[in-house]
Order: C-alpha cells, then structure tokens, then sequence
C-alpha cells in the first residue's frame, strides 16, 4: 500500500488518481482498463456500467484490496494524519457484518484494528451511530435489523475512522426502492455535512444521477470509460429533484450512453 | 410458539418407551423366556440396583476414560486446525496422517496400544483417536468459511494475522467447532468402550465394557443389559451437555441456535 500513498503537496485537489490501470485476471482475460480516472476532493463520482464491466474491480483497487496488473493508483493522504486515520472507508455491495457482534462493535472494529484508545473510539462509535440514525441500535444484533438498517450500520463503519474517500460499491442494490431513496437522501446529507469524497459504483442510472456531480459511463470487456456526464444542478439536491424535468432530461442522456454498452454485452 | 408441538416432542418418545418395555416385558413373562437368554426390563433395573456398587464404579472410570480423551481431542483437534490454517507447508505435512489415524478401525489398533503404553494411557489415547478428527476437520471448514468481504475488510484496516484469526476466523469458526466438539464427545465414549474391552483386564479399575464383557463370560445378562443401560445414559449426558453448551453460545447470532420463526 506504500506506493499508492501520496502527500497533499503533489497531490493538490486530487483525492483518487488511476492512470493506464489494467487488471488481468490469472486465465488471461482483461477485466479493466487501461483507465485514467481522477477523482477532485469532495467530488462525488459515480462509476455507471453494466454487470461485468469492471466497475467494481476499479473500486477494490482504488481501496488497495486488489493490485494492478499496470498503471499506477494513488490515493492521497491528509498530510500529518495520525496512522489510525484510514485514508478510505468502504461500504460493500452487503452490508458485510459480524452477525456475532452487535452494532456497537461492528462499527468500532476498524478502530479496535487500530489500537485506538477505548475512550476516543467509544466516542467516535457514538458519533459514527449517530450519522446514520441508529444511536439506539447500539446494542442491537445484525440478524434484529432491517436490510436497510444494516446498510447503515456499514455505512457508519465506513465513516467511524473519519476517512477522507468513501468508496461504496453497489451499496443499495439488494434493497427495496422506498428504503433506497431514503438511504439516497441521508447519503447526500452526509456527504454535504462531512464533505467526503465518495466514488460510488452503481447499475442503476437513475441511482447515479440523483446522487453525483459526474457520472462516468462504463463499457464491458474490456472495462473501459465511454462518456462522462457532469450533473449541474442547484444545491441542495432534495426530493424534488427526482420530479423535474431536467433529472429526466440527464437520465435520459446517460441511459442513451449506456444502450451500446448493453447491446455490446448481449451480443458477446 | 404453541404448548401442544413441544409437549409432544418429550412426550411421544416417552409413550414409545413405555410401550416398549411393556411389551419386552409380556413378551418375556408369556413366553416364560429365561434371564439367560432375555430379561425381561424388570428384572435390568433390579440388577442395576442391585450391582450399584460394581456398576456405578466402573462408570466412574469409563466416564473419566472419555473425559480425558475427549479434552485432549479438542485440544489437539483445534489446536492443530489452528496451526493447518496458518502454514500450508505444515496442513500438506500432517492432514494425510491425521485422515489415516481416522480411517484405520480404531479397534484395530487397540491392541497395538496395549502393547506399547500403560493401559489406562492407551484407553485414553484410544478415545482421543476418535475423538480428534471431527473436531479438526470441523474447524478447518470453519476456519475457511470466512466472509470473503470481511476478509477483505479485515485486510483493508491492516489487521494483524493474530487480529483476523482472533477477531475473525474464530468467531466464524466458533458454531462448526462447536458441532465437532458435539460429535466428539459421543465419538470419545465408543473409543474409551471399544478400547476397554480390546484390554479386557479385570481387576478394580476397569470400566463399564468391561463388565459387559465379563458378565457375558458369565452369562449374567441381566447385569449385561444394566451396563450397557448405563453406557447409553451416559452418552445421552454427554449429547445433550454439549448440545446445550453449543446452544448458549450461540443463542445470540447463530441461525442453528435460533427459534422456527424470523
């Protein structure tokens, strides 16, 4: 992980660089790339593409879970951050829970992974529960919560080390359409209030959308970026947005990006 | 949760029994079949009465037998799955001989024991033989069925190996040792009673085979019916501590520890 690390100064305004990233699984087939992607600080970024189109596999290596075949990723640091402030937090597509643990210590083990003192991780728990809405649910198990109560508990996770990317891949996907747009909304908010910079892989374009200042449109075997989409729309995005017009005017045009992709994919 | 499902699962099995010794016991008296060939269940529970002393000691000592044999099973069993799950090198070493160890009848190598160790050692040694495979294969599957997400966010926060296996893999283990450790009490009796009998010595301290083997010599029946009453009582302990040891650990998370409904 040493090599992705980078310090402010070279780094600017830049919190996620990949340049000519390739990723080759072990029977030879090319999953991704080559990919140049930066990412601003407190962006919001959304990587859009059908399954299989290595969208997920850009966001593992941005974490560091997966290593390029090529190219190089970087991901900056805060300068003179404490070792336990995690530059990135990740949400996976489950919630991904220990069912053997409650609430309260599913969000404080990646500080108990780090040694922090209890006092300061009780606190940071508390605040990280709070985010998300689920103060009271501290003592809950997984297994006691909603599909949509669990997202949070992850979410929270992701935040609990104060991280300064999160990266969420395909977080609300397995969840129903009413919770999702709740869950949409509170993530806006935070991302408002906490100003993160969130790379958020999704299939849906409507999700996308919504959510991020630019869309990046991806093509399959290999993953390739075909179109980019910047959203401009007045802050702060609410509900309404989902109702005008111009959010069906984007989502059309991204969904007329996507098409090739599609057709490309069930073709092969 | 209705009364009447689980009334019924404790009383139905004893209906059944009784029913059963009932009959065993018409049978017998009509047929005016002798104690030498079948007692009739009467005539088992005075006997066991009646041999208390010589019975209940000899218990005492194939209880013990399958105490010490049992621990040492799940000591070694975990402790080398432990080991397995941290060097391949050593896992590719060793796991053809512990399959060995489990394949070969065990009543086979008692007498191969007996000749090399003290006999209350190789009793022992017999009943962990049995007793160690389900529990180390049980936690190999165990350790190995982590969530490839929590492994990789294990990874993500730079744990240490000592901080996944603690925090990780021996909780996700935990409800597969559990079913091994459940497997192997039951397993540590046979091995202590296949191995008591393989010794066959009589004499003060020899377990509870061992009467039924020298009352057989003796053709003493009914005290052969009152030992082997004792054995399964004693397995069924064992099960049932286990099974419930297993259940308050696991009581809080675990699916198989949960109720029917949700």
């Amino acid at each position: 992980m040493a090599d992705t690390a980078s310090s402010e100064g070279e780094f600017g305004s830049v919190a996620v660089r990949l340049r000519g990233v390739t990723k080759v699984y072990d029977n030879g087939v090319t999953a991704l790339g080559p990919l140049d992607l930066e990412v601003a600080r407190g962006e919001f970024v959304s990587l859009l593409g059908p399954s299989g189109c290595g969208k997920s596999t850009a966001l593992r290596l941005i974490a560091g879970l997966a290593t390029p075949s090529s190219g190089a990723v970087s991901v900056s640091h805060r300068a003179g951050e404490a070792d336990r402030r995690h530059p990135v937090g990740f949400v996976f597509q489950e919630p991904t829970l220990m069912p053997w643990a409650s609430v309260r210590e599913n969000v404080r083990l990646p500080l108990k992974l780090s040694h922090a003192p209890a006092g300061e991780a009780d606190a940071r728990v508390h605040e990280a529960l709070a985010q998300v809405g689920l103060a009271e649910f501290a003592d809950a198990f997984p297994r006691e919560l909603s599909g949509g109560m669990k997202m949070r508990v992850s979410l929270a996770r992701a935040l609990v080390t104060d991280p300064d990317i999160l990266l969420m891949d395909e977080p609300f996907a397995a969840l129903d359409e009413i919770t999702r747009f709740r869950l949409n909304n509170d993530l806006l908010d935070l991302w408002r209030n906490l100003k993160k910079t969130v790379v958020f892989v999704t299939h849906s374009v409507f999700e996308s959308v919504y959510l991020s200042q630019r869309v990046i449109v991806m093509t399959s075997r290999p993953g390739r970026i075909s179109s980019e989409f910047r959203i401009d729309t007045p802050e702060p995005r609410v509900e309404d947005f989902r109702m005008s017009s111009g959010y069906a005017g984007y989502c059309r045009e991204v969904s007329k990006a996507l098409s090739p992709s599609y057709a490309g994919a069930s073709g092969a | 949760m209705s009364s009447l499902p689980n009334l019924g699962r404790i009383l139905l099995p004893v209906i059944v029994l009784a029913a059963g010794l009932v009959a065993w016991e018409a049978v017998v008296d009509v047929n005016d079949i002798q104690p030498y060939v079948l007692p009739g269940p009467l005539l088992v529970f005075q006997t066991l009465i009646r041999d208390w002393t010589v019975l209940s000691e000899s218990l005492g000592v194939t209880l013990l037998t399958t105490l010490e044999g049992f621990v040492a099973a799940a000591v070694v069993g975990v402790a080398l799955a432990l080991l397995f799950n941290q060097s391949r090198a050593l896992e590719y070493s060793l796991f053809p001989y512990a399959v060995i160890l489990q394949v070969t009848p065990v009543i086979a190598i008692a007498p191969l024991l007996l000749i090399y160790l003290p006999q209350q050692t190789a009793v022992v040694v017999c009943a962990w033989i049995v007793g160690f495979f389900p529990v180390l294969s049980n936690t190999t599957l165990g350790l190995n069925s982590v969530d490839r997400n929590l492994a990789g966010l294990f990874r993500l926060y730079g744990a240490s190996r000592l901080q996944t296996l603690r925090y990780l893999k021996l909780p996700a283990a935990l409800p597969y040792i559990l079913g091994g450790l459940r497997i192997a009490g039951g397993l540590s009796l046979i091995g202590a009673v296949v191995a008591e009998i393989a010794a066959g010595t009589a004499g003060a301290g020899s377990g509870l085979a061992f009467r039924i083997a020298e009352a057989g010599y003796r053709l003493n029946i009914p005290r052969m019916f009152a030992a082997l009453l004792l054995l399964s009582a004693a397995g069924i302990v064992i099960y049932g501590l286990l099974a419930l040891i297993s259940h308050l650990v696991l009581r809080r998370w675990h699916e198989s520890a949960l109720g029917k409904e949700n």
